[in-house]
């Protein structure tokens, strides 16, 4: 039996354990906190817990319900970002070359973190350089705002970019 | 007068607020003091100008439409219809009645998102260009009848934006495929050709070209692009209209280093002072430095950055047509359509 999956048998790490911020000298609610590297990979991971592949390409069975973390589609070295500059670059890598999930995923990156930044933040999304196939073409689309936009009025798509980012069962 | 020498400063007149989300797009109306603006809400908004104040107010919503984000609006040269170009495929085609625009139109036949619309010099025409990769030449009949006189298929991509040329029936349009098409009909018979296509090779840009905009002469022109930069073109068009055949244009000077992130709008004020609109949130303004060097040919140089004009991209940038004061609107992923006075300071 043909099973479908793009990627079989992704390797899989451990996940890493969340680390506790220890900002509690802080207790002003109004103060503005500088967004650092390691907020906005919580932001991705925390809530960002399943890429079930199975169930996007439309076959209910969930066999890898992994985390991006897990498969190491992103890791803390991802995100660059200068909160001073409002700019965050997150570089993702497909677990396969020719991954067709890379579209859903670079948009579900983008859509989390356009929920979870201030606006004033400007964000790019790309695959890691060697990692696609069609790399250019890929980052092109992921950051022509005007065809997100037009790809988030898309009921389809944006089921499946929500699929992405509801929150795990832990 | 020599722009360079002045003390000039761009001063925000009015903030119009009341788009529920991003605002893509505004037009002023030639003839009137109205101004378009259109958005993510799915609506346009109408905006008048108080002939006693001189303050600036919503006066009508045209909204139950459009089923999907309004991208771009434009208005006919008589300024009595507004066409409005919408993600939903559609272009509809507005009338102001006075106390209300009554939507007496709907172009349909893009197989997806409609990105722009642009009238012809005469009212004759109108063209719209979609994701869909085509261009449409629609004509303008009587007794409010459009209809399409023409698909041109040539890009290889999304087409970002459409412009008929001020004077003449050439039309130009630019695309995600990175660059920028002339199209014309040789023998007038309505017979739209691909007659230049302006890529890398002839000094053009190498990313998306999101804008297009002529001088007041029609013998300019200045793009916009992802790649960060603006480019000044030149044509011979006096040959154009002494009917000597098609005049190509050709790369005049490139402005880069100027906005570090996608540059989404120009627009070329009928006084020479070309303004640019991009994500950085900055608004550009640049004046020909009339130092025509004869080996390098013209340059342009920066008269003012107005940086943080709005607190997140800058979808669009429009000179007014009204000759009394220069003024110039911003629209802006924040929601806001902003109205500037480019004014002298003491």
């Amino acid at each position: 039996m043909v099973s479908g999956l793009i990627n079989e048998n992704p390797t899989v790490y451990e996940r890493k354990e969340r680390r506790v911020r220890t900002d509690s000298t802080n207790t002003d609610e109004f103060s503005v906190e500088p967004i650092d590297q390691l907020e906005i990979f919580d932001i991705l991971f925390f809530d960002f817990a399943i890429v079930n592949i199975h169930h996007i390409r439309d076959i209910r069975d969930p066999e890898h319900p992994y985390s991006l973390e897990q498969l190491k589609v992103l890791t803390e070295d991802s995100v660059e970002v200068d909160d001073l500059k409002s700019y965050v670059r997150v570089t993702f890598t497909p677990t396969v070359e020719h991954c067709s999930m890379a579209t859903i995923i670079g948009l579900s990156v983008r859509v989390k973190l356009m929920r979870s930044l201030p606006p004033r933040y400007k964000i790019d999304i790309r695959v890691a350089p060697g990692s696609h196939a069609t790399e250019a073409a890929l980052n092109k689309q992921l950051n022509d705002k005007e065809r997100v936009a037009a790809a988030l009025e898309n009921p389809n798509l944006v089921e499946m970019v929500d699929e992405c980012l509801s929150p795990s069962f832990e | 007068m020599d722009l360079m020498e002045k003390n000039l400063e761009l001063i925000e007149v009015q903030k119009l607020e009341g788009h529920t989300d991003r605002v893509w797009n505004a037009a002023w109306n030639p003839v009137s003091p109205i101004l378009a603006s259109c958005s993510g809400d799915n609506s346009v908004r109408i905006w008048e100008q108080s002939s006693l104040s001189r303050s600036w107010s919503c006066k009508t919503v045209l909204e139950e439409t459009h089923t999907r984000t309004v991208r771009s609006c434009s208005w006919s040269p008589s300024g009595k219809l507004l066409a409005t170009a919408s993600f939903d495929g559609t272009t509809a085609i507005w009338e102001d009645l006075g106390d209300e625009f009554e939507c007496i139109s709907t172009l349909e036949g893009h197989e997806n998102e409609v990105k722009s619309v642009s009238w012809n010099a005469s009212g004759s025409y109108l063209a719209t260009c979609s994701r869909d990769k085509s261009v449409w030449i629609w004509e303008v009949l009587g007794g409010n009848e459009y209809d399409c006189a023409s698909v041109l298929n040539g890009h290889t991509q999304d087409v970002k934006m459409v412009l008929w040329h001020p004077t003449l029936d050439v039309l130009f349009s630019c695309s995600y495929d990175n660059t920028i098409k002339v199209w014309w009909s040789e023998d007038d018979d309505g017979d739209y050709q691909c007659v230049q296509t302006l890529d890398e090779s002839s000094n053009g840009h190498s990313s998306t070209v999101w804008a297009i905009s002529f001088n007041a002469a029609g013998d300019k022109m200045v793009t916009c692009s992802d790649d960060l930069t603006l480019k000044i073109w030149s044509a011979d068009i006096s040959m154009m209209h002494s009917g000597e055949g098609y005049a190509p244009w050709t790369h005049l000077c490139t402005l880069s280093g100027y906005h570090d992130r996608t540059i989404f709008s120009t627009h070329w004020s009928s006084d020479d002072i070309i303004a640019s609109g991009a994500g950085d949130d900055a608004i550009g303004l640049f004046v020909d430095s009339k130092q025509h060097d004869s080996v390098n040919g013209p340059s342009y140089n920066l008269l003012l950055k107005k940086e943080k004009s709005h607190e997140m991209d800058i979808n669009s940038v429009q000179w007014s047509p009204s000759k009394e004061s220069r003024l110039l609107a911003s629209a802006s992923d924040d929601g806001m359509v902003k109205i500037w006075q480019l004014e002298t300071i003491p």
